[in-house]
């Protein structure tokens, strides 16, 4: 790793002028579990590292009923898992917290690095997708803020403009009868990228026997994490059985255009979307009749 | 371009100061700058987890985070276990089952088995196995490991 400069600023302002006077040149360190490995590996090189975890709107980790569900940029993901309320009200965002890495990078590894490292592997981008997480955005001409489905852009490349950070995720707080679920595949038990990952959240309505509404989105199957837009639009207001599930595995096969590579190849990653849909469907449903 | 930085922190309870450039992890900080060599680098891309050390009460890997990241916070290395009354029990506990065979990976199972059984000792196999599933061992198979820390959590109950 080349000389960097290190600076830690105690706002989001100061915070936003650091990174705008140095451009692609500065980046911000959250958990540091992607960008360190990146530094190091030589995959990125920057002459400042502006450190993110002294901002207190950052740090900000906050669900109410009213407000819904605050996940600062700077949060790792053993705070997410360790707060009782977060974790019954958002099971779908649980179960990527603590998948992510193991127990130490769960130490140290945010959503918010997630998600701006906008790996099409990023395990947690499924379900904030699903979940309709937005992204907060403060930058040098004023904040704004852009549907997770939005965000990244590319692999690695996400909307953010230089001197713009991401403040935090926000989610709405879940309506009644509603449940969501991830999971990815991968060929050992622990510490590995997805071969391919589903996130799902689903509505039902009050008997718990049809669809309100549901939204799918996907991991490692295209150069972005999917929203399966019309997977989970084909179940509204269907009842919940075997072949609406089915028809919404094959739509979100339709959605997915995964490559063939070291992890596995496009059939097994055709195949992977139609069972871990059909799955976390299921567990989505379990879920929102269970409370 | 600024010289190297003034870090002060608390290591294994005491006072610290050190200069380090703000490249340099705080695995290079403690091994190549304060000359503890307890903890052990192995891949230094977060994957083995040799380099666990306990940070603000949480189990990290050193070679993840920056030497300057632990201004004015408290950081316990291997070196912190023992006390003049003799080993840790996890320590002992991975003598007396012959946890260790080249011994590389041991001081990060020791230090993350500690940041599960302080708060949890009578964790069980299955939440050890979990929990350590960011630390890799080469040659013992893992089941001594295991049998270490479960013993360990025995005395320290
Ligand atoms: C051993 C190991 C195992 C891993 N396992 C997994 C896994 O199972 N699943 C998975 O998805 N990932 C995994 N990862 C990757 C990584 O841990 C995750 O992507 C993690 O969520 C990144 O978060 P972070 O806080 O560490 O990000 P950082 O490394 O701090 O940041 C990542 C990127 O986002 C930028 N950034 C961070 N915060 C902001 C912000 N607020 N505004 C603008 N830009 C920002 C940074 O500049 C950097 O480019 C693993 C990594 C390691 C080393
Ligand atoms: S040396 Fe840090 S995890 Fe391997
Ligand atoms: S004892 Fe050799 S790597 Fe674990």
């Amino acid at each position: 790793m080349d000389w960097i400069d290190f600076a830690t600023p105690k706002t989001v302002s100061e915070a936003v002028e650091l990174l705008a006077s140095k451009g692609d040149r500065a980046r911000l360190l959250a958990g540091g579990t992607d960008l360190l490995v990146q530094l190091r590996g030589g995959r990125r090189s920057v002459d400042l590292v502006v450190d993110a975890k002294q901002i207190p709107e950052l740090n900000e980790l906050s669900y109410s009923a009213q407000n819904g569900l605050v996940i600062g940029a700077a949060v790792p993901c053993y705070r997410i898992y360790a707060d009782n309320a977060i974790a019954t009200a958002y099971p779908g965002l649980m179960d990527a917290a603590t998948l992510i890495g193991g127990i130490q990078i769960q130490g140290r590894a945010t959503l918010g690095g997630n998600l701006c490292n906008a790996a099409p592997s990023g395990d947690s981008i499924p379900p904030i997708i699903a979940l309709g997480g937005v992204a907060h955005i403060a930058g040098s001409n004023g904040s704004r803020q852009v549907a997770a489905e939005d965000f990244c852009t590319g692999p690695g490349r996400n909307v953010l403009q230089d001197g713009e950070m991401l403040v935090s995720i926000n989610f709405p707080t879940p309506v009644a009868h509603s449940g969501a679920s991830y999971l990815r595949f991968i060929p050992r038990n622990e510490m590995d990228i997805a071969v391919a990952g589903v996130g799902t959240s689903v509505v039902l309505d009050a008997s718990g026997q049809n669809f309100v509404s549901a939204r799918i989105s996907l991991a490692s199957v295209a150069p972005t994490p999917v929203f399966a837009k019309d997977a989970g639009e084909s179940l509204a207001g269907k009842p919940v059985s075997e072949a609406t599930i089915q028809e919404a595995s094959e739509k979100a096969i339709a959605a997915a255009t995964p490559i063939s590579d070291m992890r596995g190849t496009i059939r097994q990653r055709n195949h992977l979307v139609g069972v871990l849909t059909r799955r976390t469907l299921n567990i989505a449903v379990e879920r929102a009749r269970g409370g | 371009m600024p010289g190297p930085t003034h870090v002060q922190a608390t290591i294994n309870g005491e006072d610290v100061n050190f200069l380090c450039e703000p490249r340099q992890s705080l695995l290079e900080v403690l091994r190549d700058v304060l000359g503890m060599t307890g903890t052990k680098e192995g891949c230094n891309d977060g994957n083995c987890g040799a380099c666990t050390v306990i940070f603000d009460g949480r189990i990290v890997d050193s070679c993840l985070v920056l030497g300057v990241e632990i201004q004015g916070r408290e950081v316990t290395t291997i070196e912190g276990l023992a006390t003049a009354d003799g080993l840790h029990p996890i320590q002992q506990a991975f003598l007396e089952n012959a946890a260790l065979q080249c011994g590389i990976c041991t001081p990060g199972f020791i230090v993350a088995s500690k940041g599960l059984l302080d708060g949890e000792p009578g964790a069980d196999e299955g939440r050890i196995r979990h929990w350590l599933a960011g630390n890799l061992c080469r040659c013992t198979g893992y089941d001594k490991i295991v049998r270490a820390v479960l013993d360990a959590g025995e005395k320290m109950k």
